[in-house]
């Protein structure tokens, strides 16, 4: 029987091994996993590394200075740490909606407009230190969570696929922060005392700054503890919690959760509410972190971290403890690029070596999965 | 207000204006009817964006090196299939998800091609006018759509060819009944998945081309950000014309008139209005429209649904 169904299906698909073997099958097939996610890889970079040496660099130089940059030189870990945590805010808000089988791709747009907000409400807020911080926080995580909440409602009242609208709502977020920041009564700061006519926001003042921590001379905002903090409750959230199981059981099937009474627009709306509000305390994070410019709004204020939360998220699978991981990758990718200058290639390799890590880690569970689906199909046919 | 108004009266009579929206039009349209394809096959390609973009790239590189246009275009269908063969193969053989791998494929084309281009700017140039005897003349239509650079005429016969092979071949009905119901078609002996990849390579060529032929028509000078979000409109115009290639072309036509009266309001002299909003004006109409029109239309059913055998 098992010969049959070997021929049948294609050569990828092992004849099923006997009850005494099972123990060591199951190694190699971890090694099997280990070992195509570490092939992937490894052609991503050197796809990389060939490109660089297309351009003339040195890709030696250039991963050298990456790891130079991110992790080994004094204090690096710190600046890798800054960014790593509103990569992780962000990716915490995919994985939200993405769980409710939502396709939210619109982060760096509201991330923009938790930002503006906040550094509304900061900049015209007087009040104690903390305090003013916090409402100005809240309020960004408002800001993002309207942003995303306009999607949601176009998604869920008038089927517009959210694919696009959370898309082409990044477009508009940016021009409307661009707008603020040109007109003196929403976020532009005023002209005295300074020497540019750069459109900037005023500087937060130092009481409504996210206090840093120095360890061991890496300096980092206590932000990184709250993310990390969020990560670890969303994780126990969706995989112990009634709201979690609904927002799974949405996402994996929307048909069975409507017969069981999880309500679409309800569940789905406030996932997107959701999403939207870590990127806008994303924003927030970043505003008065410090690792972002200088606790001021300016005009690229985003840097693309909406868009890396995105990705570490789709890397990471959905899964908040693994994005710990990635967004700290991620981080360490940008922290890295910082040292390229000296090298003489551009900094854009490292979104290059981003995407291609993205793509590459992508490849390994859809050839599993359909390695699997092929096997189960085998069985099934092998049993008629 | 009405100094606003006096604004788009101006704009509406204004002849390049015209000429600037068929030209933005003519991007977005190369784009959607292959974008069309996809979309009846029961597949989104986010990727569309970077499609353009990789063709836009190898078109101006194409241009430097060979000198000769067509030689360009031709080398912007092969970038734009290359990027349509990661699309396809990892969304539609191996099961990975359509939206993560079209969104990961425009992050690495913007980063590979802004990383190339910055390191050495291929030098192009815009294609000479040609006017159409006769029908150049015709005012206001005439201009905009018989005296403009050669190779937007290269999207006239794209549409009815479009049209022809989705509507009257054997592979369009199939890709039609892919789209509509894989596990029916999938039964009566067709590859789903393979239609499915056969649309995005043809999206992927279409839209190479389309990139290739905005830097010849528009700017003659390559920068990344050229596309800059043109392939999500061209996917909203699909949306916007009810997956029909009519309501397709309306929709890049309508969507080049508001690009094109925004970019043109400034340039004859009213400040009234923030620049911000003129640019965000196309996003904002493109929301606006789908918010009007996408609940009266029907979709193809099994539209961004994978398909694996066994599953439903």
């Amino acid at each position: 029987m098992s010969d049959d169904h070997a021929t049948a299906d294609s050569s990828l698909t092992p004849p099923p091994a006997d009850a005494d073997t099972a123990g060591r099958s199951r190694r190699t097939e971890v090694a099997e996993i280990v070992g195509l996610y570490a092939l992937c890889l490894f052609v991503a970079l050197t796809v990389s590394a060939v490109l660089v040496m297309s351009t003339g660099g040195s890709w030696t130089d250039v991963y050298t200075a990456m790891f130079d940059g991110s992790l080994r030189k004094a204090g690096r870990i710190g600046l890798t740490l800054g960014y790593a945590a509103p990569i992780l805010l962000v990716g915490l808000g995919t994985i939200v909606s993405g769980r409710a089988g939502l396709v939210n791709i619109g982060q760096e747009g509201q991330l923009l407009i938790g930002a503006s907000v906040a550094t509304y409400v900061a900049v015209r807020l007087g009040g104690p230190g903390p305090l003013a911080l916090i409402v100005a926080i809240i309020a960004g995580i408002a800001g993002g969570a309207i942003w995303a909440g306009i999607a949601g409602f176009l998604r869920y009242w008038y089927k517009v696929p959210e694919v696009l609208t959370t898309l082409l709502l990044g477009v508009v977020a940016a021009n409307f922060m661009g707008w603020g920041l040109r007109n003196r009564w929403l976020l532009l700061a005023s002209s005295e005392g300074r020497a540019n006519r750069n459109q900037v926001s005023e500087v937060l003042a130092p009481n409504v700054r996210i206090p840093r921590l120095r360890v061991f001379g890496n300096e980092f905002p206590i932000s990184v503890f709250l993310a990390v903090l969020l990560a670890i409750a969303l994780a126990v959230v969706m995989a112990r919690s009634t709201t979690g199981f609904r927002l799974r059981m949405l996402g994996n099937n929307p048909r069975t959760a409507q017969r069981a009474g999880v309500s679409e627009k309800r569940y789905g709306f406030v996932a997107m509410l959701a999403s939207g509000g870590f990127a806008g305390l994303a924003g927030g994070v970043m505003l008065a972190g410090g690792d972002f410019g200088s606790y001021q709004l300016v005009a690229n204020f985003g840097a693309g971290i909406g868009f890396a939360g995105l990705l570490a998220a789709l890397v990471a699978n959905q899964r908040a403890l693994v994005l710990i991981f990635v967004a700290f990758v991620f981080g360490a990718l940008r922290s890295g690029s910082g040292f390229l200058r000296a090298t003489g290639v551009s900094a854009r390799i490292s979104d290059v070596v981003q995407s291609m890590i993205v793509l590459a880690l992508l490849l390994p569970p859809a050839i599993l999965y359909i390695r699997a689906r092929r096997r189960a199909l085998a069985a099934a046919s092998s049993r008629t | 207000m009405g100094d606003f108004w006096s604004a788009v009266a101006d704009v509406a009579t204004n002849e390049s204006a015209y000429r600037n929206a068929i030209i933005a039009a003519v991007v977005l349209l190369f784009a959607a009817s292959g974008e069309l394809a996809a979309e009846k096959a029961g597949t989104i390609n986010i990727s569309i964006e970077g499609m353009m973009l990789a063709g836009a790239f190898a078109g101006a590189v194409g241009q430097e090196q060979t000198g000769s246009v067509l030689l360009a275009l031709l080398i912007a269908a092969v970038a734009g299939l290359i990027v349509a063969l990661v699309q396809a193969n990892m969304s539609h053989r191996l099961s990975a998800d359509q939206f993560v791998v079209g969104l990961v494929l425009n992050t690495l084309v913007l980063g590979v091609v802004g990383f190339l281009a910055g390191s050495n700017e291929p030098k192009t140039s815009l294609v000479s006018r040609w006017k159409v005897p006769g029908l150049g003349d015709i005012p206001i239509v005439g201009p905009a759509l018989f005296d403009q650079p050669w190779v937007l005429y290269l999207v006239y016969p794209v549409i009815p060819f479009m049209w022809w092979l989705l509507y009257r071949t054997r592979w369009g009905l199939e890709v039609r009944a892919v789209g509509e119901d894989p596990n029916a078609a999938d039964v009566s002996g067709l590859h789903v998945n393979k239609l499915r990849r056969q649309t995005i390579y043809l999206t992927g060529m279409l839209s190479g081309i389309g990139g290739a032929y905005f830097l010849f028509a528009r700017s003659g000078r390559f920068e990344d950000s050229l596309i800059g979000g043109r392939g999500y409109i061209a996917i909203a115009a699909v949306i916007f014309g009810g997956w029909t290639l009519k309501g397709s072309v309306v929709g890049c036509v309508v969507f080049g008139l508001v690009g094109s009266f925004a970019l043109t309001i400034p340039s004859l002299g009213y400040k009234g209005i923030d620049s911000a909003f003129l640019a965000m004006a196309p996003s904002l109409v493109t929301i606006i429209a789908m918010a009007l029109f996408a609940k009266r239309v029907r979709q193809p059913a099994a539209l961004a649904r994978p398909f694996i055998r066994g599953l439903k």
